[in-house]
């Protein structure tokens, strides 16, 4: 098996893996309290608002929206994780049909693995810190997972155009 | 040797390598079918979702809202708490439902995954059996019971938060977290074993017309939803959360001023803010999962006992219902039920097109067990 195809199958089930983990931690731990929490605070904004306290009905959207950002961001983080490494595995059991040299696969490996993981943690990080530290990361993350991709599809339709050609001559 | 006869020795040899590794009740095959069977459960449940609750049930969640707003209005707090009460349940019965078609589907993606790398999983085939019937069931667990959360409720429960059907869907989770576990370290195991010779696999050797229209179309779809994504968290993402904290505020400051007119606008906009949410992401996720599903069933081709003709009329099949199901969210904001229809219509497709695959794959097993039967002297196995 070339090196490629290790760094996409075992990184893959390994994220697949890990984004279940995460994903069965906050099923277990967090989600219930945090839909809880959304809940009791959209319905206290508005039950302030029926008894003229505009200053409690601002507390109250407040602390919505800061559980509405996190919560929102452990569900993306989860599908996103296990979403790309699904696609690690898949482009990881198609690369021999892509028409680069080994070295090429290997780096576009390494972009569309690591790519993969920082993506969800720029976006998971998020929840604990609203500096732009975490936005550069997932926005880093997710070029380098396009980047590698459309690396990886280019590398697809040139072998299948090479093929047509030398089926025809 | 004759070229007629080395033709057959050629085809004799495929089909023995064929039987090998697809072996009845082997785990490559029940991670096919029974992947595939999940995956179309779940999207005939997500179609039928989509048909008949989604919609009515965002109706629902928007009339109680506006039901609240209006109570606040009138300085009713504890119809206010009622009000909050049926949205509530509305969400909670819409996401149980949209966690249970996308858990289903992408288990049935991960089984597939796990059964075109089987032959890289360095276990003995009872183990590899059993880790896989340990997958589909815990892939068969945890979506039925994040169904039946809504209804469970918290009946019986020791938990003061977590209902029974919850508890249920977590233990499915973890079968499914330790199979895949397994997986990796059969994979590793194979990895770290010196001088393992590579298993010749028919599935990777496979460079057929219609398995190339799948890996490519299937890749073009990937990139377009990713593109997609993109576009959507760099303009749209932010704006929605803070378009959706200035609707609620715009709501309870209406309300608290007894500005009816307030209040309605903050409505409609809010309404009209969940749906934009609702297509795009749909839009987007929808567009990689059909795309990913694609690419996969390229691999699966040689398997596939149908004529070439009607490989690749399924091929074009499901490539064309992957891109109408999006395109046609998309576009329901503008054209309404005639656009959800055409988006209903697109899912359609890519069952209809799933489930032939599923039924050529079935006829493979039924043309791989039959002369076992043969040769046994009908005695069978």
């Amino acid at each position: 098996m070339s090196p490629a195809k290790r760094i996409l199958l075992i990184g893959g089930i390994a994220l697949a893996g890990w984004g279940m983990a995460h994903g069965l931690w906050y099923a277990v731990f967090a989600e219930h309290q945090a839909l809880d929490g959304i809940g009791a605070s959209l319905s206290s904004a508005f039950a302030s608002a029926a008894q003229r306290d505009a200053s409690g009905a601002k507390a109250a959207l407040d602390q919505y929206r800061r559980s509405k950002y996190a919560y929102d961001r452990q569900v993306d983080v989860h599908s996103h994780w296990i979403g790309l490494a699904m696609l690690l595995i898949v482009v990881g059991i198609g690369l021999d049909r892509i028409a680069f040299s080994e070295r090429i696969k290997s780096l576009l490996s390494i972009g569309a693995l690591l790519g993969s993981v920082l993506f969800p943690l720029g976006v998971l990080l998020q929840t604990v810190n609203h500096g732009y530290g975490p936005r550069v990361l997932a926005v880093l993350g997710s070029a380098l997972v396009f980047l590698a991709l459309a690396g990886f599809a280019s590398g697809l339709l040139s072998n299948s155009s090479d093929t047509k050609q030398s089926r025809q001559s | 040797m004759s070229s007629s006869q080395d033709a057959a020795a050629r085809k004799m040899g495929s089909a023995l390598a064929r039987a090998e590794t697809f072996a009845p009740l082997g785990a490559r095959r029940l991670l096919v079918l029974g992947g595939i069977g999940l995956i179309l459960v779940g999207m005939l449940f997500g179609d039928i979702f989509a048909v008949f609750v989604l919609h009515q049930n965002a109706a629902r969640v928007g009339s109680n809202l506006a039901g609240a707003a209006h109570a606040a209005l009138n300085q009713d707090a504890a119809a206010v708490q009622a009000y909050f009460q049926n949205v509530g349940a509305f969400l909670e019965n819409r996401g149980t439902k949209v966690d249970a078609h996308v858990h289903m589907i992408d288990f049935g993606y991960l089984a597939l995954l796990f059964a075109l790398t089987e032959p890289w999983i360095a276990f003995s085939p009872l183990s590899k059996r059993r880790i896989a019937w340990t997958f589909l069931f815990g892939a068969a667990l945890l979506p039925v019971d994040v169904f039946l959360i809504h209804y469970a409720g918290l009946a019986y429960s020791p938990l003061k938060s977590i209902g029974w059907a919850s508890i249920f869907a977590d233990f499915g989770g973890s079968l499914v977290l330790l199979a895949t576990l397994s997986w990796l370290a059969g994979l590793w195991k194979h990895l770290r074993t010196t001088g393992h010779a590579g298993q010749e696999d028919q599935l990777m050797a496979d460079r057929s017309a219609v398995s190339r229209l799948l890996l490519e179309g299937g890749a073009l779809l990937v990139l377009l939803g990713l593109l997609g994504g993109t576009y959507y968290a760099a303009f749209d993402l932010y704006r929605h959360e803070a378009q959706d904290f200035t609707n609620l505020s715009q709501m309870a400051a209406g309300a608290a001023a007894d500005n009816a007119a307030a209040v309605d606008r903050a409505l409609a906009d809010y309404g009209q803010l969940q749906g934009d949410k609702a297509v795009k992401i749909a839009a987007h996720a929808h567009v990689i999962e059909f795309g990913l599903l694609s690419m996969m069933l390229a691999f699966f081709q040689p398997y596939v006992s149908l004529r070439e003709a009607w490989k690749r009329y399924w091929a074009i099949v499901l490539l064309t219902g992957s891109l109408l199901l999006p395109i046609s969210v998309l576009l329901e904001p503008r054209f309404g039920l005639v656009a959800g229809g055409l988006a209903d219509f697109g899912g359609l497709l890519v069952i209809i097109a799933l489930l032939a695959t599923w039924v050529g794959i079935l006829r493979c097993t039924g043309s791989l067990d039959a002369p076992t039967f043969d040769f046994d002297g009908g005695r069978g196995r």
